[in-house]
This record gives structure tokens, C-alpha cells and sequence, in this order.
């Protein structure tokens, strides 16, 4: 009898694959000290998983909604999982990022790098399946399973190197930050399930998500689960002020995990959020829209002039990453309001935007931070002062990388400028808002993301020149070395991914509207289908309109044209001589300008924002010695508040603990008359 | 097209200019150029007093369009350049806080005026309706320089200015207060900046400078 | 018939964008000299440099890379993109729709990034220098330019430009106070884009106070040669923008080749009164520190958010 093979959009497929990651991750610990087992046969094959999921997630995409059942777990919780196209969505994300990075630690791996490679493997594959059962589940009880196993596995995969403190300090942080939130998703949706009434009166306690949405929830209930949702998914997300962690734990993970953390793993937060609000809860208040867009502007900022101060490459990119959820949130504020006021088609345009821009942030952002592992492998330092002229040594990450930049700060013809473009877009629409405050608010937001969007050039500049250009700081850098086969394969696979999503966004929206639809009852697929696949209109062609591949060939041709002409015409000659020194021969590397140098007019124009501490060399030092410290002003005014607090909470709960038996038999004997006491009516 | 239409679009343009000058104002560091501002303003008061007038046919308000003339594009900036040329302060600089900062401030100040004008111009029903948040965003802005000024000529362009912001939304909002009024009006600032002006003389003599944080000097410790 | 004419004109602008842009130059140059009272240089200087810097060979630093040599070619194809799909002669371009407003102002900051960039890739003191400054620049100017362009998209219901202009001229004419501040806005972003007087002095030779001129220092011949010219191109197109969002009269409509009867001598005439008051303005003003670049980059920001609250305020509801 011939195996009956489900369709390929069947929920059974991203089962079985995720089935199959787990299956590789146990397959490292067959021989966790063997690289060449574990590098070039594993994670290659995870990879392949990535891709097929990828497949899978794709054709998932305008399915209708089905659902399984799994026994697992507790008596009488099963889980209950879901793949409808808003997971399918994320799973595509999940899946194609997953694919290059996967192929990338292939190639990255080496061995003595803290944890044994085969273990990593298994933390590793944990992280990417339980990632897609978070984005399946269909039930808060699976949901937070997976949700929690995802934390566990990405902290260890952090601490991989948890010989040094300041990683293990870095990797704690995370975790502390990781359950705070995780205590408000939990909260939020017991206020779901329960509706606010305390005593479950049609008596299901089962906490699935179809319960939920079809629980009608009063205005203030409402309120809170969605308030205590931002809140928890916020903190996974980095919205401000739980955003500590992003920065201490990105540059302290191996390359690939931060690329996995921050492409991916931020947006399964984003999916969080989306699936609350706008599945689980069916009417959003005016005030949720104005209250996310805010602290996604607050966040967005704050992101872009700390990245653009920051001296570590990968500390710069995780400020980056910052940047760019608070823009997300502000599309999906933008979308609440939208949708509060009934206006479905403008709300579908604002999270189009959000969705778009999320697939955008995994491919750029990804394809950055492999960047930096790669130039870390090369030559061991991850401080910018001490890099530079990089472009010669490493020519293919260094061209993959500009990619990235010129993606991620947002210009056409690339993605990062299609999904800035849609929210900007989404921004114009805003004075048609029935409200009088803020109708007018909202565009002046627009004016803080553009500026945003500036500032996050100014950074990708500073990374990219820092590294890249100029002459080697260090003499030991002449010796770095290009990226392997491998690792350049991963690196193209998702730079390829940011020239697609940049050149074809027509194609993209088309397929985006299958997840709108659902959510919000209109979507952009039609609008844009009509004017064919080449001039991307959203709403119609006279009020605007972008043809990203004319564009390009525009630009292609010209710069063609112009190299022909100028060889023609005139003459390709080249001599090579020694740059200006300005009459000072006596120049060396080291005195060109720093990382410091370059984000200095920031750091003085937006002096308030940093905590600055500086240490400047007086003319009779022995050995001068400058000194720049950029923290952030949160950590004083927010989180060593709260230790504070905390430790002298804990330290009067020291008091009870007396080391006398009798005593701690007193404190039973006490609690237990008490309770009975209690409970005696 | 009626001719009314025009007449209501082109006082809102003066209305913006009015706005503009306010925020140029705001931002600009140099005394000279300050009273040539307020100088222009006064000129735009002018104007959309007598486009009022031509609108609603209100005959009084040519003769307080004559009076803004008279009063604040000629004399009071006369007194006023007579006066930094007395006090020598020319070509004094003022040190502002950041002036985006301030500009910032004044965008929600702007906000925040005319959503507090909103219901009152509802119930006006002029022509020129939208006015008086623009009115009200004038006098705001201009109490918003007094404050961030440490000279004490500035300070008084700001006060200047703020009357400016009265008179702009007395016309926009009623068409003009009676004659009486105006000329009261007139005639106290007028008389306000000629004793202003003496009191900067006494000012300096006492501290050898304009600079009226100097004043703290005077509270008893 | 209609399209081919539409070819025809754009292709007619584009040409007309690359011969003028020089042009235009060296009559701004003129009269700031007139202004001056120094005796003016030729009309035709711009040219004739060109015309030497092409000639002239390429003395190429030791460790250029190849983002160096490509990067003038990029910056003039931004700047040759950007004078097609400002509408000049005809609001009807076969290339309109490729890029809108916001895609413009991505395109400048494209080669903001590639000559920043260049700048940084030798790695002397100069060029990062210039490099940082031009950042500081920019990251201040592109949100202050997106925001002219919004005051003039809420107005005319488009970020597409033909639909803008098109609204400006051809519809039923109506004062719109928000341009006002756009306007100041827009005149004091495109100082500073265009390295003018208060921010950066195009005739200057001094290192410490100079920015466009300290990240092109590196380059010569033919590839300084394209540098230039898309600087001036970045100012015809500048120019062009300005008036076609505060003065779009005599942009025909429709693609029919007897409007350029009107079209030309109006771009002249328009160009030639924007050059000169161009000039007016470098000459009456002293160029500032650069720590004050961001107060007033900062100011025209918050001037042209105000064209938008003033749109939204004294133009709507009624």
C-alpha cells in the first residue's frame, strides 16, 4: 500500500520537518567532538530542512487554516497546533534565513570554541524547532512550552563561549529579561482566556487559541491582555526599556546565533504581537494604536543614535536591530489605528508594511551579522578602532556586506527602501483619521521615522567604512583572510534575498495579502496585480508609485554608458601614487580617524540621549590615555532601581533565615493555623 | 470663484507668514535682525487688518490697520534702533538653548493652541475661522521667547510680539475691538517700551550690562 | 504617437539636464562674482573644466579599492536618474513613475553613501573628515527634504511628482500657506545639499572648514571629472525641483513637443532668476561653523514639519 503522501501545504509537512531538526540536533551528540561530522554533514542538512520548510511555508500561504492535535505533554492538555498564513508567513521567514545561516555555521564552526560543536548543534536545532513550534502553536500551553524552549536554547547557545565573564553576565541579562516578559505573555493570555470574568463560567478552561478569538472581550480586559502582551513580547522584541539584554547579548553569541536571534527570533515577538491583537482580540481601541506607535518611535530612535555612537561592530548592529523593531512597531501602532477606525484597506497597507519589512530585517540584518562573524574569524577583533581596510583582504564579504548596508540603511533599489517606502506611504493616509489630535500627530511621526531612517545611514556608513575602507589599523590585518566556500554560499543565499525582495515587491505584496486578508478583511494583492508586476502602486498609480527594476537597469545602464563614453572618448589611463598627506609624511594608519572620531557630531548633537563618561589625557601624562564610555541612561534611572529594590527586599527576607530549626517549625506552624483560620468558613 | 474665496485663502497665507515670522523669531540670535522680524510682522498685520477690512467691509478696521502701520513698522522699531544704537548693543549675540529644541516646544505649543481653539472658532463662524489657533500659537511663541531670552531687548521684541498675536486674533476672531480699545491698547505699548527703555538704562547703569539675569542679584539671601 | 512624443521629450530632458547643469554653474559662479565686485569668469568655465578633467589621467591612490573607482560612476547615474523624473519640460515622463518623491530623495542619499563612502576608502585624514561632515549633513537634510515633499503630497494627494506639479498648475489655483514653510525649508536644505554658502563654501580651499571638497580630494581626472558634473547636475536638479513644487507654472501638461515653446524659455527665464537669487543668498550670508550645520538643518526640519501641521490645520476640514 503506497504511502498516502499529504499535499504540500498540509500542516503535517512543518511538523515532520521540525521533527527532522530535532532529529539533527540529537544526531550531534552521536559525536560531539567530531567537526567534520558535525560541520560539513549536520548543519548542512538542517539547512536543507530550512530550505524545504521555506517550500512548504510558501505553498502554506492562502491555505485555509488547518489544525492538529497532538497528544503530548499533560493529561487533558494536548497540543493543539494551527498553520494558518500568518504562521506560514513567519515559518517562510523562519525557514528561508534559517537555510543561509544554517550553511553559514557550517563553514563557521571551528573547534575549542567554548561548548563542543555537537552539543551547540543540538542547542542550535532545539532553537530553530521550537522557534517553529512557537509560530504552529495553537494553544497558550504550547505556545509557551515552545516559547520557553526557545529561551533555554538560545541562552546556551549565547553562553557557548561561557568561559568569560562578561558572557555569562551578558547571557544571565537575557535570561532575566527573557521571563519577565515571558510572566506578561502568560498573564495576558490568562486575561484571554478567562475573558475577565475570574470564574470560567462556560466552564472550558482548555486556554486553545480558537477559545480566545472566540471569546468576547470587554473594553478594559482587553485592554489589559493587550497591554501585558506588548509588555511581554516587548521585552522578547527589544522595545524600550527591556531592551538592555539586545545589546550585552548579541555580540556575546558566535556570529551565527546572533544572526539567528536577531533575523529571526525577534520576530517571532513580532508574531506575538500580531497574533494578539489583531487575531486573538477583535476590536482594537484608537489609544493601543497611538500607545505602540510611540514606544515604537521612542525605540526606533533610540536605536539609531546609539548604533551610530557605538565602537563594537556587532554591538552596533544589535542598536541597529533595536532601530529597526521599533519601526515595526510603529507599522503595526499605525495598523491598530488604522483598524480602530474601521479603515481596513489603510490598515492592510501599514501591516503590509510591518510584514515586508520583517522579511526585510531577517535577510539584511542576518547577512550583517554573518558579515561580522566572518571578519571576527578573520582577525579576531570585533572593536572597531582596531579594523580597517578589509575590502582588499576580504573582497566577498566585503562586497556582501555593502549589500547589506546599502539595504539596511533603507535605499532603492534594495528592500529596506520598499518596506520604508510602504510605511512612509501608510503615514501620508493618516490626516483622513476621523480624530482630531492625532490626525495631526501622526504625520509629525512620520517626520521622526524619516529622520530614524537618516540616522540608520549615518551608522551603516560609520560600519561599513570603519571595517571595510580606509588602511589597516592594525599590522595584523594585512593577514585576514576571505570567507570560506561555505560561509560565502550562506552570505549570497540571503544577499540574494535582499536583491529579490528589493526587485520584485509586486510579486512579495501579492503574497502578503493572503495574510492581511484574514486578519483584516482587505489587502493590497488586487490593487497591485492590477498595474502588473513591474510598477508596484499600492493604492493606485497617481498617487504613487515605484518601478524598483527600471530603476536598477536605469542606473545599470548609465553607469555603462557613461564607462563606455569615457573609455571611448577619452582614455582609461591610471597611475598610482601615494594619497595627500597635506605636507606631514610622517602619517601611520593608526591616526586615521576612529570609530570615536566618526560618531562624534551625533554624539554631539544628541548629547542628552547618552551617559557619557570620558577620560582626557592631560599634556604631562607618561602615557595618554582617552577614554569614551557611551552607556545608556535606562540602566541608571530603570533597571539598577529595581536591583536595588530587589536586593533590599531580599535582604529583609534574609532576616527570616535564622539557622534554628524550631524557628523555621514556628514559621510552618504559624502559616498552617493561619490558612486553616482562613479556609474555616 | 467669488472674490471672498481669495480674500479667505490669502489670509491664511498671512496668517502662516505671521506663524513663520513667530518661529524666525524664536530662532534667531541676533537683536538687529529680531526687529526687523518683528518689524515684517507688524507689515502682515497690517495687510491682513486691511484684508479683513476689504472683506467684511468694516471701515474701522482701515483706521487700525493705519494705526498698526504708524505704531509697529515705523515707530516702535524706530525706538527700538534708536535704542540698541543708544545702549550699544547692536550687534549683541544672544546665547539660545538649542534651537531645535525650542522649535520642538513650539511645534506642540502650535498643536496644543489649536486644538484649544478648535470649539471656540466653531462657534465664531467667520470668514476666517482656522485663525484664531494661529492667533493663539503667536502669543504662546512669543511667550515662549520672553522666556528663553536672557537680554532684555529681546524680551521686549517677545512682548512685542505677543501684543502682535493679541491684536492678529482680535481682528481674525471679531473683526477688530472697538475704536476705544485699540487706541488704549496702542497707546499702553507705546508707553510700555518708552518705560521699558528707561529701565534699561537704569538696568545698565546699575550692572554695566543688559544681560537681566543679573537681576537675581537683587533677591535678598 | 503620444508615447513616442512622451520618449522623445524625456529623452530631450535628460539631454537638456546634462548640457545645462554646467551651465547653470557658471552663471551662479558670475554672479557672485557681479555681487562681489570681482570681475566674473567665464560662462563657459565649467565646461572647459570638464573638458581638462577628462583629458587629464587618473593618479589613483595605492590602496584605492574598487569601490573608489566605481563610485563616481554611480553618483552621476544617481544624479542622471534624478534629472529624468523631474518633470522640466512636460509633467507627462515615461520615467515618472519609477520613482516618486520618497524614491527621490532615496536617490540622493544613495550617493551620499557612495561618495561618503569613497571618501573613507583611503583612508586620510581628509577624506573621513569630509566623509562624517557630509553624513552630518545629510542625516539632518533627507528627513527635512521628505518633508517639503509631504507638505506637498498631503496637499495633492500623490507622492508621484508629475501628479504634484500637475495639481500645482494645472488645477484651480489656490494659495496654500504650508508652502511658505516648505518653501524656507526647501531653500535651506538645498544650501546645504549642494555645499552653498552657510554650510560649505564650493570655492573653498581650506581643509579645515571644507566638506564636499575634503571627501573628493582623493580624486582626479576623468573620475573628478564626473564627480563634478554630478554635482552640478545635483543642483540643476535642485533647482528644478524647487520650482516645480513653489513656481510650476509654464510645466505643460501633455506630452506634445509644440509646448516646448513655452516650456523652454520659462525653465530659462525661472533658472536664471533662481541662479541669481542663489547667488544673492551666498553673498549676503557668512558661512557657519559646522556645529552649527545641525541647528540649522535642524531648524528647516522643524520648518518643514510645520508646513505639514500648517497644511493640516489651516488647509483641511473646511
Amino acid at each position: 500500500m503506497p504511502l498516502p503522501i499529504p499535499e504540500l501545504f498540509s500542516i503535517d509537512w512543518p511538523l515532520s520537518l521540525v521533527v527532522v531538526w530535532l532529529l539533527i540536533g540529537g544526531a550531534g551528540l552521536l559525536a560531539p567532538r567530531n567537526l567534520a561530522f558535525v560541520g560539513k554533514t549536520l548543519y548542512p542538512l538542517g539547512a536543507l530542512v530550512g530550505l524545504a520548510l521555506a517550500v512548504v511555508a510558501f505553498e502554506a500561504l492562502g491555505e485555509a487554516p488547518q489544525t492538529r492535535v497532538l497528544v503530548l505533554g499533560l493529561p487533558d492538555l494536548p497540543f493543539h497546533l494551527r498553520l494558518d498564513s500568518l504562521s506560514a508567513l513567519f515559518l517562510l521567514l523562519l525557514g528561508g534565513t534559517s537555510a543561509g545561516i544554517s550553511i553559514y555555521a557550517a563553514g563557521y564552526l571551528r573547534s575549542g570554541e567554548g561548548t563542543a560543536p555537537g552539543l551547540q548543534c543540538l542547542e542550535y536545532h532545539l532553537f530553530l524547532a521550537s522557534m517553529a513550534l512557537v509560530l504552529l502553536a495553537d494553544d497558550a500551553y504550547a505556545f509557551m512550552v515552545a516559547w520557553e524552549s526557545m529561551a533555554f536554547s538560545s541562552f546556551f547557545l549565547v553562553t557557548s563561549d561561557h568561559r568569560k565573564p562578561e558572557i555569562r553576565r551578558a547571557g544571565y541579562l537575557y535570561l532575566l529579561i527573557a521571563h519577565v516578559g515571558a510572566i506578561g505573555i502568560l498573564l495576558s493570555f490568562g486575561v484571554l482566556q478567562s475573558g475577565g470574568a475570574l470564574s470560567a463560567s462556560n466552564g472550558v478552561a482548555d486556554y486553545t487559541f480558537a477559545h480566545m478569538r472566540a471569546t468576547d472581550h470587554d473594553a478594559f480586559w482587553a485592554s489589559a491582555a493587550f497591554g501585558l502582551a506588548v509588555f511581554g513580547f516587548g521585552a522578547k522584541a527589544g522595545l524600550l526599556p527591556l531592551h538592555v539584554w539586545l545589546p550585552e547579548a548579541h555580540p556575546a553569541a558566535p556570529s551565527p546565533v546572533s544572526a539567528m536571534m536577531s533575523g529571526v527570533m525577534l520576530k517571532t515577538a513580532i508574531y506575538g504581537i500580531l497574533r494578539v491583537s489583531f487575531d486573538l482580540l477583535h476590536h482594537p481601541l484608537w489609544w493601543w494604536g497611538v500607545l505602540v506607535l510611540a514606544l515604537g518611535l521612542i525605540t526606533a530612535l533610540f536605536g539609531a543614535v546609539f548604533s551610530a555612537v557605538q565602537s563594537d561592530m556587532k554591538r552596533l548592529l544589535a542598536y541597529s536591530s533595536i532601530e529597526n523593531i521599533g519601526l515595526l512597531f510603529v507599522g503595526i501602532g499605525l495598523a491598530l489605528t488604522f483598524r480602530s477606525f474601521d479603515m481596513n484597506t489603510l490598515a492592510a497597507l501599514a501591516l503590509t508594511a510591518v510584514l515586508y519589512h520583517g522579511l526585510n530585517h531577517a535577510a539584511f540584518k542576518s547577512l550583517l551579522f554573518l558579515c561580522t562573524g566572518s571578519v571576527l574569524h578573520a582577525t579576531r577583533e570585533r572593536s572597531l578602532g582596531k579594523l580597517g581596510g578589509l575590502i582588499h583582504h576580504m573582497p566577498w564579504v566585503a562586497w556582501l556586506a555593502l549589500l547589506g548596508v546599502l539595504a539596511s540603511a533603507g535605499l532603492p533599489p534594495l528592500n529596506g527602501f520598499v518596506s520604508e517606502w510602504l510605511l512612509l506611504q501608510a503615514f501620508l493616509f493618516t490626516p483622513g483619521l476621523p480624530h482630531g489630535y492625532i490626525n495631526m500627530l501622526i504625520p509629525v511621526a512620520a517626520a521622526a521615522v524619516a529622520l530614524t531612517a537618516a540616522i540608520a545611514g549615518y551608522a551603516m556608513v560609520k560600519f561599513f567604512g570603519i571595517v571595510f575602507l580606509g588602511q589597516p589599523r592594525e599590522e595584523k590585518l594585512t593577514l585576514a583572510h576571505d570567507a570560506g566556500i561555505l560561509e560565502r554560499v550562506g552570505m549570497s543565499w540571503l544577499g540574494i534575498l535582499c536583491i529579490l525582495l528589493g526587485l520584485f515587491p509586486v510579486f512579495v505584496i501579492d503574497k502578503l495579502d493572503a495574510v492581511t486578508r484574514p486578519l483584516l478583511g482587505a489587502g493590497l494583492g488586487e490593487a497591485v496585480r492590477a498595474q502588473g508586476w513591474l510598477l508596484l502602486a499600492p493604492i493606485n498609480a497617481d498617487r504613487a508609485s515605484y518601478e524598483p527594476l527600471v530603476f536598477l537597469l536605469m542606473i545599470v545602464a548609465v553607469v555603462a554608458l557613461t564607462f563606455l563614453i569615457v573609455r571611448r572618448f577619452w582614455h582609461g589611463r591610471v597611475r598610482r601614487g601615494a594619497p595627500w598627506d597635506c605636507g606631514f609624511p610622517l602619517q601611520t594608519a593608526r591616526m586615521q580617524d576612529t570609530a570615536e572620531g566618526f560618531g562624534q557630531p551625533l554624539r554631539q548633537v544628541f548629547e542628552p540621549f547618552y551617559r557619557l563618561t570620558r577620560e582626557l589625557p592631560t599634556s604631562f601624562d607618561k602615557l595618554p590615555r582617552y577614554r569614551m564610555v557611551v552607556e545608556d541612561h535606562f540602566w541608571y534611572w530603570l533597571y539598577l532601581p529595581v536591583a536595588h529594590v530587589a536586593d533590599f527586599g531580599s535582604r529583609m527576607v534574609a532576616f527570616l533565615q535564622q539557622g534554628r530549626i524550631s524557628i523555621y517549625l514556628l514559621f510552618s506552624f504559624v502559616t498552617l493555623v493561619v490558612l486553616l483560620f482562613l479556609v474555616r468558613g | 470663484m467669488s472674490l471672498s474665496h481669495y480674500y479667505g485663502q490669502f489670509i491664511n497665507l498671512l496668517a502662516a507668514i505671521l506663524l513663520l515670522l513667530s518661529f524666525a523669531m524664536l530662532g534667531q540670535r541676533r537683536i538687529l535682525s529680531l526687529i526687523n522680524l518683528f518689524m515684517a510682522q507688524g507689515a502682515v498685520l497690517c495687510a491682513s487688518t486691511v484684508v479683513v477690512a476689504l472683506t467684511t467691509g468694516q471701515s474701522h478696521l482701515y483706521w487700525s490697520a493705519l494705526i498698526t502701520l504708524v505704531l509697529k513698522v515705523f515707530l516702535l522699531p524706530w525706538i527700538l534702533h534708536r535704542l540698541i544704537r543708544r545702549l550699544n548693543v547692536k550687534w549683541d549675540v544672544e546665547t539660545l538653548i538649542n534651537i531645535p529644541t525650542t522649535m520642538l516646544i513650539g511645534i506642540v505649543l502650535v498643536i496644543f493652541s489649536f486644538n484649544l481653539a478648535l470649539p471656540i472658532s466653531e462657534l465664531a463662524g467667520t470668514v476666517t475661522r482656522s485663525l484664531l489657533g494661529i492667533a493663539m500659537a503667536c502669543v504662546l511663541l512669543a511667550f515662549l521667547m520672553m522666556i528663553t531670552r536672557s537680554k532684555a531687548v529681546p524680551q521686549v521684541i517677545g512682548f512685542l510680539s505677543m501684543e502682535n498675536g493679541l491684536f492678529f486674533a482680535a481682528t481674525s476672531a471679531t473683526y477688530g475691538m472697538p475704536m476705544v480699545v485699540e487706541l488704549g491698547i496702542a497707546l499702553d505699548v507705546l508707553v510700555g517700551t518708552i518705560i521699558l527703555g528707561v529701565f534699561f538704562f537704569q538696568i545698565r547703569e546699575k550692572f554695566e550690562s543688559l544681560d537681566i539675569r543679573h537681576l537675581e542679584q537683587l533677591k535678598e539671601d | 504617437m503620444e508615447f513616442a512624443s512622451a520618449i522623445l521629450l524625456q529623452v530631450l530632458e535628460l539631454v537638456l539636464a546634462l548640457l545645462v547643469a554646467p551651465l547653470l554653474t557658471g552663471w551662479v559662479n558670475q554672479c557672485r562674482a557681479w555681487l562681489q565686485n570681482r570681475s566674473a569668469p567665464s560662462l563657459w568655465l565649467p565646461y572647459r573644466q570638464l573638458a581638462k578633467l577628462f583629458e587629464k589621467e587618473v593618479v589613483l591612490a595605492h590602496n584605492a579599492s574598487g569601490l573608489f573607482r566605481a563610485a563616481p560612476y554611480f553618483i552621476f547615474a544617481c544624479m542622471v536618474l534624478a534629472s529624468a523624473i523631474v518633470p522640466t519640460l512636460s509633467t507627462d515622463l515615461p520615467f515618472g513613475p519609477a520613482a516618486d518623491v520618497i524614491a527621490l530623495v532615496g536617490i540622493f542619499a544613495l550617493a551620499r553613501i557612495f561618495i561618503a563612502l569613497a571618501g573613507m576608502d583611503v583612508g586620510t585624514s581628509f577624506g573621513t573628515l569630509g566623509a562624517r561632515r557630509e553624513m552630518l549633513i545629510g542625516f539632518l537634510a533627507e528627513p527635512a527634504l521628505l518633508m517639503v515633499f509631504f507638505t506637498a503630497s498631503l496637499i495633492s494627494h500623490s507622492t508621484s511628482l508629475s501628479t504634484i506639479v500637475e495639481t500645482f498648475a494645472h488645477r484651480e489655483f489656490a494659495i496654500h500657506p504650508s508652502l511658505a514653510f516648505a518653501g524656507v525649508a526647501f531653500t535651506m536644505v538645498s544650501l546645504a545639499e549642494n555645499a552653498r554658502v552657510p554650510i560649505d563654501n564650493p570655492t573653498t580651499h581650506l581643509e579645515l572648514t571644507m566638506i564636499h571638497e575634503a571627501m573628493i580630494l582623493e580624486y582626479s581626472g576623468r573620475h573628478l571629472a564626473l564627480i563634478e558634473w554630478a554635482a552640478t547636475l545635483k543642483m540643476y536638479v535642485y533647482s528644478c525641483l524647487g520650482l516645480a513644487l513653489f513656481f510650476p507654472w509654464g510645466i505643460p501638461q501633455g506630452a506634445l513637443l509644440s509646448n516646448l515653446l513655452i516650456a523652454l524659455p520659462s525653465l530659462a527665464v525661472k533658472l536664471g532668476v533662481g541662479g541669481f537669487l542663489l547667488a544673492v543668498i551666498e553673498t549676503a550670508s557668512a558661512k557657519m561653523r559646522i556645529f552649527r550645520a545641525p541647528e540649522f538643518l535642524g531648524t528647516a526640519f522643524m520648518m518643514a514639519v510645520l508646513g505639514m501641521l500648517v497644511h493640516l490645520l489651516l488647509e483641511t476640514g473646511k
